[in-house]
């Protein structure tokens, strides 16, 4: 076929219309939504203090820790699916949550300490932790990777790498409400760990799918 | 520097164009991608010489080029200039396409903004392999797009040919673009 074929081919098809990256990201994340909310009511649920755990600040920092995570996830996730796009200078919305727990963690090592330091690190929810952050991303990873398909990053281990931190934000955004370990240095260890696996496993997934 | 002046100018001209063809102006999109081929062309013929490989396969990088051009432009923001955007897409298939023959090379951007118009021979040339991966489409899609771009005939003449409505045309020219794409990509 030549090309002045292939341009007409093209053009008879201008009427078609895709929806943009954005909503169809919004869209697959909201089909994948019940499914990790699923897992979470059927394996973890809600912990039975939650209405006192309210009271502790450290406890609601894990949520502003993994949604600072998962929305800027998502704005460079939508950045990056225009080919043209840079990382340059996006990188920085990234270390919010890294900032967030550096100051969290401060905060905690000035007060009179309520658990020997080891303590808080390990807590008794490490192994939960690893397990049911990566097991409620998997729905949501597979939902982004769907999203950010119908983008074109030049990039897609990086954009695949973005789709696996913002699955993970949202997965520990519902696990944080079922662990009874708040402390920073806890959440600073396990969630991160957790969070590291998912955005390799979206990583390496992306540069397969996400290529365009 | 007349040079620069007359490639701004061209640019700003497949803006115009692109938001036109956007807003449902067949015509004008017909126009911007004949527009763009010629400086494709050059480009992708300058990025293999420069990677050491024979210049026959220019026109299937042209090819897969504009065919990620069409199905990727719900990317493209209708604010920004439309060059780089497009620049990005073809270094991307022309990076894609050095790899896949194991070359690993630098594809420098200003192989396509600095083609300067009037250095690019008006041709058209054909290519193997979107001939190749359209024999493999469902039948369907194939005699639809065979009819469209080969025998030039419109939406509405290719529905009455095949008995379809002129929807079912548009959903098979639209799914055979598509499947092409694909297969170009995983070939």
């Amino acid at each position: 076929m030549d090309t002045d074929q292939l341009i007409r081919s093209l053009a008879a098809d201008n009427a078609h219309r895709t929806p943009r990256v954005g909503a169809m990201l919004t869209m697959a994340l909201l089909v994948a939504a019940p499914l990790s909310i699923l897992i979470f009511a059927t394996f973890l649920g809600v912990r039975a203090d939650v209405m006192s755990a309210m009271h502790n600040p450290f406890f609601d920092t894990k949520f502003a820790v993994t949604l600072s995570l998962a929305i800027p996830a998502i704005i460079v996730s939508l950045h990056l699916s225009r080919p043209e796009a840079l990382m340059h200078g996006w990188g920085w919305l990234l270390l919010l949550p890294v900032g967030l727990l550096a100051v969290a963690i401060g905060s905690e090592a000035m007060m009179a300490p309520a658990m020997p330091m080891s303590m808080r690190l390990v807590g008794k929810n490490s192994r939960a932790c690893l397990m049911a952050i990566p097991a409620m991303s998997l729905p949501l990873l597979a939902g982004a990777l769907f999203g950010l398909r119908h983008g074109a990053p030049s990039r897609p281990a990086l954009a695949g790498a973005l789709a696996g931190m913002l699955s993970a934000g949202l997965a520990a955004t519902l696990y944080a409400s079922h662990c009874t370990d708040d402390s920073p240095l806890f959440v600073a260890t396990w969630y991160t760990i957790a969070t590291a696996v998912v955005t390799a496993i979206g990583a390496a997934v992306g540069s397969r799918v996400l290529r365009y | 520097m007349h040079g620069e002046a007359r490639v701004r100018g061209r640019e700003d001209e497949w803006t115009g164009l692109m938001r036109s063809a956007m807003a449902g102006d067949d015509a004008a999109y017909h126009r911007l991608l004949k527009a763009v081929t010629p400086v494709l062309r050059a480009a992708a013929r300058r990025g293999l010489a420069r990677a050491g490989q024979p210049p026959d396969q220019a026109e299937d990088i042209v090819q897969e080029i504009l065919l990620a051009v069409h199905l990727k432009r719900h990317t493209w923001d209708s604010e920004a200039p439309f060059a780089p955007w497009l620049f990005a897409i073809a270094r991307n298939k022309l990076i894609d396409t050095l790899r896949r023959r194991g070359r690993r090379v630098f594809v420098d951007i200003d192989d396509f903004a600095e083609t300067l118009p009037g250095e690019m021979p008006e041709e058209t040339a054909s290519a193997a392999e979107v001939a190749t991966q359209l024999g493999t489409l469902p039948q369907r899609q194939r005699e639809v797009l065979q009819s469209i771009a080969v025998e030039a005939a419109s939406i509405k003449d290719t529905a009455a040919k095949f008995s379809m409505s002129e929807g079912a045309v548009r959903v098979a020219l639209h799914r055979g673009l598509a499947a092409l794409t694909a297969k170009l990509r995983d070939h």
